[in-house]
């Protein structure tokens, strides 16, 4: 009771943080992202696709949003609508694929309401988000063969995945495609570190929607992240330090 | 905003949900234990619905009359197989599981030799690929690890300097796996908060 307790409060401060860095305009201005490389060449993807009138795929990963690893799948949903946003009046829209069911209907939902608020519903097509397999070999290969027909100069795999990525990445490769790529697995990330054109190494995943210009919420979120992560520094050094000297 | 009564539907749910976890409560664990259920029963109908988009798009593919895709066919047709044995058979007949799972895992297993292969090739390509001290650090890693868990180096055991050191290099990645899920913990809690917030409604289609 007293560890959930803690628990509770950690979260409501987090959630407070976040509230505190989004809602404050002299925090909100004076926060500025570190350049990331990854990010300045998808950026530039992205307007080349628009330009070549080329698509983008996008893949979401395999996580079920009953698993602990949905939040990848939430970036990735919100990698998703940014990218959409900034591409769906090219002759060819993005799609999406993923590998789990209710991350394939969301993905739909996304783009739609992305073509909602543009006013162009009527260009909607829900095929774009697509399921390619249930289980995590068969959701990267049923994505494979997408790699090389609908004429992808861009492959954007945010989410959950495993080793088995790499399948795709080396197909975008003999495509000549860019790929960029985050995951929250361990294994994929290595997979991806050798296979892809630019990888996001750990916590990285999370900065996706910021560095994507989202909205004020991204960023408070990013900076309560640092926040976050300097305080468990501290304790875990305070603890070792307590530790070593026998109060702990 | 768009449709705010679901997203109020979605945040009283989610503070529910939260609530009923941290802190046990008569009044709100069967709440949160209901809405759980449904979440469940939920997912299952979305699975359904995706499948049967993917059937959809892959007869669309093969009876397009231009870019025919006869790969298409291939799983239609695997797929009305196992749906129709299933059915006749039921998913807890031995025969139906067996049937499966000889396809299957073999399939499976063949292309884990596959990816062993392709990571060997992605990891010798990395050096064109990525230029820098990174590459540098992950091969070299690469090569000792391969080599720790070999075998080759099991008579270190006997010699307490080498033991030592194993264990020292073996605590490596243990310390970097820990430091990045630390990370990913974080970046998860103010993904869900966001959520929570109705700064991200993924609902809102």
């Amino acid at each position: 009771m007293t560890n959930g307790i803690i628990a509770l409060a950690l979260t409501l401060v987090t959630a407070g943080l976040i509230l505190f860095f989004a809602l404050v305009p002299s925090l909100r201005e004076s926060s500025s992202l570190r350049v990331i490389q990854a990010f300045e060449r998808l950026h530039k993807a992205v307007g080349h696709a628009v330009e070549q009138g080329s698509r983008l795929h996008i893949s979401l990963g395999k996580s079920s949003l009953l698993e602990p690893t949905n939040p990848s799948a939430l970036v990735g949903l919100t990698a998703l609508k940014q990218v959409s946003s900034l591409s769906h009046a090219s002759d060819r829209p993005p799609f999406a694929t993923s590998g789990n069911g209710g991350l394939t209907i969301l993905s739909q939902d996304t783009e739609r309401a992305v073509f909602r608020t543009s006013g162009a519903l009527e260009f909607y097509n829900p095929d774009r988000g697509r399921l390619t397999g249930p289980t995590p070999f068969s959701y990267i290969v049923g994505a494979m063969p997408l790699v090389d027909s609908e004429n992808i100069t861009a492959h954007i795999l945010v989410g959950n995945f495993g080793p088995e990525v790499i399948f795709l990445t080396e197909s975008a490769e003999t495509e000549s495609a860019f790929t960029f790529a985050a995951s929250d697995s361990l294994p994929a990330q290595a997979a991806l570190y050798a296979s892809a054109s630019e990888p996001l190494i750990g916590e990285e995943l999370f900065a996706i929607p910021a560095y994507l210009e989202s909205g004020h919420i991204y960023k408070a979120s990013l900076q309560t992240q640092d926040i976050l992560r300097w305080a468990v520094i501290a304790v875990m050094l305070g603890g070792a330090l307590l530790k070593l000297v026998g109060i702990l | 905003m768009k449709s705010p009564v679901s997203t109020a539907i979605a945040i009283a749910a989610g503070v529910i949900v939260l609530l009923g976890y941290f802190v046990p409560n008569p009044y709100l664990t069967p709440i949160r234990s209901t809405l759980i259920d449904w979440a469940v029963i939920i997912s299952g109908i979305a699975g359904l619905i995706a499948i049967i988009n993917l059937v959809r798009i892959n007869w669309n593919k093969l009876s397009s009359t231009n870019n025919r895709d006869y790969y298409s066919a291939i799983l239609l047709v695997g797929f009305f197989l196992t749906l129709l044995a299933g059915l006749i058979l039921t998913p807890g007949n031995i025969g139906f599981q067996n049937i499966v799972t000889y396809i299957q895992v073999p399939v499976e297993a063949s292309l884990m030799g596959v990816l062993a292969i392709t990571l060997i090739y992605a990891s010798i390509r990395l050096f064109k690929r990525r230029k820098g001290w990174m590459a540098v650090v992950f091969m070299i890693s690469a090569v000792i690890f391969l080599v720790i868990l070999s075998g080759v180096l099991s008579f270190a055991g006997q010699v307490p300097l080498l033991k030592n050191l194993l264990a020292a290099i073996n605590m490596l990645p243990i310390a970097g796996a820990r430091g990045i899920l630390l990370g990913i913990a974080l970046g998860s809690l103010t993904t869900g908060l966001r959520v929570l917030l109705a700064a991200d409604r993924p609902y809102a289609g």
